[in-house]
């Protein structure tokens, strides 16, 4: 963070079309090096959609993303394939849990590992030494993720056995694994009580300096949001109608009628 | 009480649901009809008799839920005696050295010079256990269901065919090239068709399958039609033809050679990097693919290998046999190798073991069962997927070590 | 080209076709309301020949002849397989409605395998003679080389049986809870429609159309056995699948469009290779436009 903040995601007129339902319309979004981004909004905003374009899982009709990875690189990734995306260093969670249920929780975030891994099948059948290092690299890594999220007790329970606020920790742990620059939470505090949340903010700013990422988050709680976030986004109706510092945000007229203004009509 | 009444409900509904098939049959030949009143009885007391063990069944299923519900972590879950086999790996060492012992001198105590009917039985079915454990790969690991496998086995099995008949190549050269072939159609056909949805997928290669069985049916100047080709040559022994006892004795070591092998190498690739992510794969493809995990090559290594080695399996098959046509390769062939992945347990290679074993076996020394074999197999699916969908043997999730001596280098101030 | 060979082939696949559509009703219905594709589809159609062989058997043997035998056997044949459908959904389908998507295929699978098993145990594995119920009506004499009796009875019976299960679904209250249901389950029960009812009465239905054509069919082949329900379940689902798979009038589209295809394949290239135009068409089209032709494509929710 100390020499000029490089731009790591680079949204322009992002827009997303399904039939005639225009789900995203024309929305732009920066990422810089180490900076934690909120994308707010009511439900049914877009903003998972605009997650899911991001992440190379629907094509967006139109608008430009492009990434700028720290090796240098910068690279448009519309159209690319979920898993390339993901290689070149972006990984998320998401917000109705997908974890690999009938694996344990190791194995979960050692799926993580796969696209940093070369192993072919026939490396594995014959089982040098090379492949058998990167299985204890992968155990070992996998291993210090679990312990960072807290998750180290369990590494051998079932994912289907945690409980949600554990779920959604090795959601996360699992996309650390991959070795992203960037990472996106999809509603990462949904269904954790306050004592929860509170330790998800502190992992989260803990993740960020120790992983020395960027992270883009969609919340619904606004004091999470509040607290943690350098800069906000505001969505609308599949429009951006705000962008700034919390402080900013609190005070911003649109915002508060179109989302805070919510609440009050409620 | 109430069950009682429901059972005998039961009864007498099945009672008239099975009353024109089971009781009347028309006898077209001498134009009179056979009344089989008797059948009413059976069918009404077993019905009942059913009904209430289903119910019961269906009552202690919705508790196990409840119970897990309640409690995530059983303490003291209830082992079988298998489970707790593969959980010890010192026990399991043993056990597996006691089964190789058995298997190795099988042939020596069960066979004499002159009836070694027992080898060949059980060659047949350790070759439908390879076919099993293949297709472990395909629908146990990676969950892509192919109605359509035994295909595969029969590439195999008219590649060694034809190559022996037309370029008279030998047993060990076309042992590899019988899988090869069988890999690369299963490359060509599943690369169209893997991103279709699961159960569109098993619909295709069902399709797969019969166009297969239909084209070596009916095209008969290049695979015999439907009498099939005859003569094929047994396996060798360094040049040399064995007679009798003990070329049924080598083939025996040849197909318990290849069954060691499939457990070795599918031992290996379940708990690697490639394993884990066709189980991940099985769990759930979008967030598989979300991970990092490149999904169409994922899909298509289990495919193809799948069809590997059913190809390889399918040269052992014709070499055996001798002879084969397309009657040895129908949709109700792919359905019992798939009823032994299912029974087995998904992904439990000893379970599948047990079961394409018990499947094969079966039905050879209780002929009485052979006839309603189809049968059970049919209600067996059924009540697997309701009762147990995890087969008889639950797929244990290997416990992956931290080893420490080797990760000081690593350690705790040194993470990502 | 030969204008009349071509006219009869026409008229051949839509026969055909109207059968096929009849039988992918049940399928498409089913799979609408469950997304579950019901493998022993094609043994109820299958039963539903069996049985009306049984009854039409009983009935001639005792001095009867003609429509008569053929309708009372359509009935009892209707009233059993609308009992098998329904014993069918309860037994190997409901108590699965959570479990992962494959199970109930799998035990779909197991159920088609028991009941062809059932019927080859207790009845016989080999073909039998079915009457044929249908007589020679004196005016199709004309055209008889284009259109026999018996096709043409299918076609009438083919036509009622879709305007009757139109009226049916867009007029009476189940209906509307029917479509309901389709669009969204969890809904449906919370307006208060009793979902497990629905889905009994979709397997009830479809069962009654498949052992229509089980009937019309027999009539019209001349023979049946315990295996002709795996062929016609597949090519049904097919022609299913090609109309849109969940959309009921593509599911008539679809078989007669497989029909017709089937029936060209086999009267211009080969009549041995006639299942695989049926196969190559279900590849084509799912590897193509998995939506089939009337559906519309959905995108998944992530």
């Amino acid at each position: 963070m100390a020499n000029e903040r490089r731009k790591l995601l680079e949204v322009s007129g992002l827009t997303m079309d399904f039939g005639g339902l225009r789900a995203i319309d024309s929305v732009g979004l920066d990422i810089h090096a180490g900076e934690i981004v909120a994308l707010i909004g009511p439900n049914g905003a877009g903003k998972t959609t605009f997650f899911n374009c991001v992440t190379g899982i629907y094509t967006p009709t139109a608008g430009d993303i492009v990434i700028a990875p720290p090796d240098g690189s910068s690279r448009r990734i519309n159209g690319l394939k979920p898993n390339a995306i993901t290689s070149l260093g972006m990984a998320r969670t998401f917000q109705n849990i997908r974890l690999f249920p009938a694996m344990t929780v190791l194995e979960n975030v050692m799926i993580g590992r796969h696209c940093r891994t070369r192993s072919s099948i026939l490396d594995v059948i014959v089982g040098g030494a090379r492949t058998r290092r990167e299985e204890r690299e992968t155990v070992a890594t996998s291993y210090r993720l679990l312990e960072k999220v807290g998750l180290a007790d369990l590494a051998g329970e079932y994912a289907r056995n945690l409980s949600y606020g554990a779920q959604r920790r090795l959601e996360i742990a699992r996309a650390l694994a991959t070795e992203p620059f960037l990472l996106l939470l999809d509603e990462p505090a949904a269904g954790m009580n306050p004592q929860e949340t509170l330790e998800l903010e502190a992992l989260i700013a803990r993740i960020r300096t120790d992983n020395e990422l960027a992270i883009l988050l969609i919340e619904h709680d606004m004091k999470l949001v509040m607290n943690i976030s350098d800069r906000i986004t505001v969505m609308e109706y599949g429009k951006k109608i705000a962008e700034g510092t919390p402080r900013e945000i609190k005070e911003n007229p649109k915002v508060i009628e179109a989302y805070l203004g919510e609440e009050a009509h409620a | 009480m109430t069950h009682f009444k429901k059972s005998l409900g039961i009864g007498l509904w099945f009672m008239f649901l099975t009353f024109p098939l089971m009781v009347v049959r028309v006898n077209t030949i001498d134009n009179v009809i056979e009344w089989r009143w008797s059948n009413v009885v059976w069918v009404g007391a077993c019905a009942a008799a059913i009904a209430w063990l289903w119910q019961f069944s269906i009552e202690r299923r919705a508790a196990r839920h409840a119970a897990a519900l309640a409690d995530p972590h059983p303490q003291a879950k209830r082992h079988t005696l298998a489970q707790r086999l593969s959980d010890d790996p010192a026990l399991t060492r043993r056990a597996l050295i006691v089964a190789g012992l058995l298997a190795v001198v099988f042939p020596w105590v069960t066979s004499t010079t002159q009836n070694f009917y027992h080898i060949n039985v059980m060659v047949s079915a350790l070759i439908f256990v390879v076919l099993g454990l293949g297709l472990n790969i395909t629908v146990g690991l990676a969950g892509l269901l192919d109605l359509g496998y035994i295909a595969f086995f029969a590439v195999g099995a008219y590649t060694y065919a034809l190559l022996g008949q037309h370029l008279a190549l030998g047993f060990w050269i076309c042992l590899p090239l019988g899988g090869l072939v069988s890999m690369l159609f299963g490359l060509v056909l599943g690369f169209p068709i893997l991103r279709l949805r699961g159960d569109y997928l098993a619909i295709v290669t069902l399709g797969f399958g019969s166009i297969t069985k239909i084209i070596l049916e009916n095209w008969d100047t290049a695979f015999g039609g439907a009498a099939g080709i005859a003569g094929i040559a047994r396996p060798e022994f360094f040049g040399m033809t064995l007679e009798g006892r003990m070329q049924s004795v080598y083939t025996y070591y040849i197909v318990l050679a290849l069954v060691a092998a499939t457990i070795f190498i599918v031992t290996r690739l379940k708990n690697s990097r490639i394993g884990r992510a066709w189980m991940a794969l099985r769990e759930d493809e979008i967030a598989c693919e979300a991970m990092g995990v490149d999904m169409a090559r994922t899909k298509l290594s289990a495919y193809a290998l799948g069809a590997f080695w059913a190809g390889l399996v399918g040269v052992v098959f014709a070499a055996h046999n001798t002879f084969i046509n397309p009657d040895s390769f129908t949709f109700m062939d792919s359905a019992m190798v798939l009823a032994m992945v299912v029974l087995g347990g998904m992904g439990s290679i000893l379970g599948v073991i047990i079961a394409a074993l018990t499947l094969k076996l079966l039905p050879e020394y209780l002929r009485a069962f052979a006839e309603y074999r189809m049968l059970v197999f049919g209600a067996v699916m059924v009540l697997m997927m309701i009762f147990r969908p995890q087969g008889l043997i639950n797929d244990m999730r290997r416990k992956y070590e931290l080893d420490t001596a080797d990760d000081a280098d690593g350690g705790d101030d040194n993470g990502k | 080209m030969d204008y009349q060979y071509l006219l009869e082939l026409f008229c051949g696949g839509v026969v055909k076709g109207s059968l096929y559509a009849l039988i992918a009703l049940g399928y498409t219905m089913v799979y609408g309301i469950i997304q579950l594709i019901n493998f022993a589809h094609g043994e109820i159609y299958m039963i539903g020949a069996f049985v009306a062989f049984i009854v039409a058997g009983i009935l001639t043997f005792s001095g009867y002849s003609g429509l008569s035998v053929l309708l009372l056997a359509a009935i009892v044949s209707v009233l059993y397989v609308a009992a098998y459908g329904f014993t069918l959904e309860k037994i190997a389908y409901r108590p699965l409605r959570h479990a992962p998507r494959l199970s109930p295929l799998i035990s779909a699978i197991g159920a088609s395998i028991f009941l062809t098993n059932y019927v080859q145990l207790v009845q016989t594995p080999d073909f039998l003679p079915f009457p044929e119920l249908i007589p020679e009506f004196e005016f199709m004499a004309d055209i008889s080389s284009l259109l026999s009796s018996a096709d043409l009875v299918i076609l009438v019976v083919t036509a009622l049986t879709m305007i009757a299960l139109t009226v049916l679904i867009k007029f009476t209250r189940i209906g509307k809870a029917m479509r309901a249901t389709q669009q969204d389950m969890i809904m449906a029960r919370l307006v208060g429609i009793n979902v497990d009812r629905v889905i009994s009465w979709t397997f009830i239905i479809g069962s009654i159309l498949a052992a229509i054509a089980g009937v019309l069919i027999g009539s019209r082949s001349g023979q049946i056995n315990a295996a002709i329900g795996f062929m016609a379940g597949i090519k049904a689902f097919t022609a299913a699948v090609l109309g849109g798979i969940g959309n009921i009038p593509g599911a008539v589209l679809g078989g007669l469009l497989l029909g017709i295809a089937e029936t060209f394949g086999a009267g211009y290239i080969s009549s041995a290779y006639e299942d695989v135009f049926a196969f190559a068409l279900l590849v084509i089209v799912l590897t193509l436009r998995p939506a089939g032709l009337l559906g519309k494509a959905t995108k998944q929710k992530v």
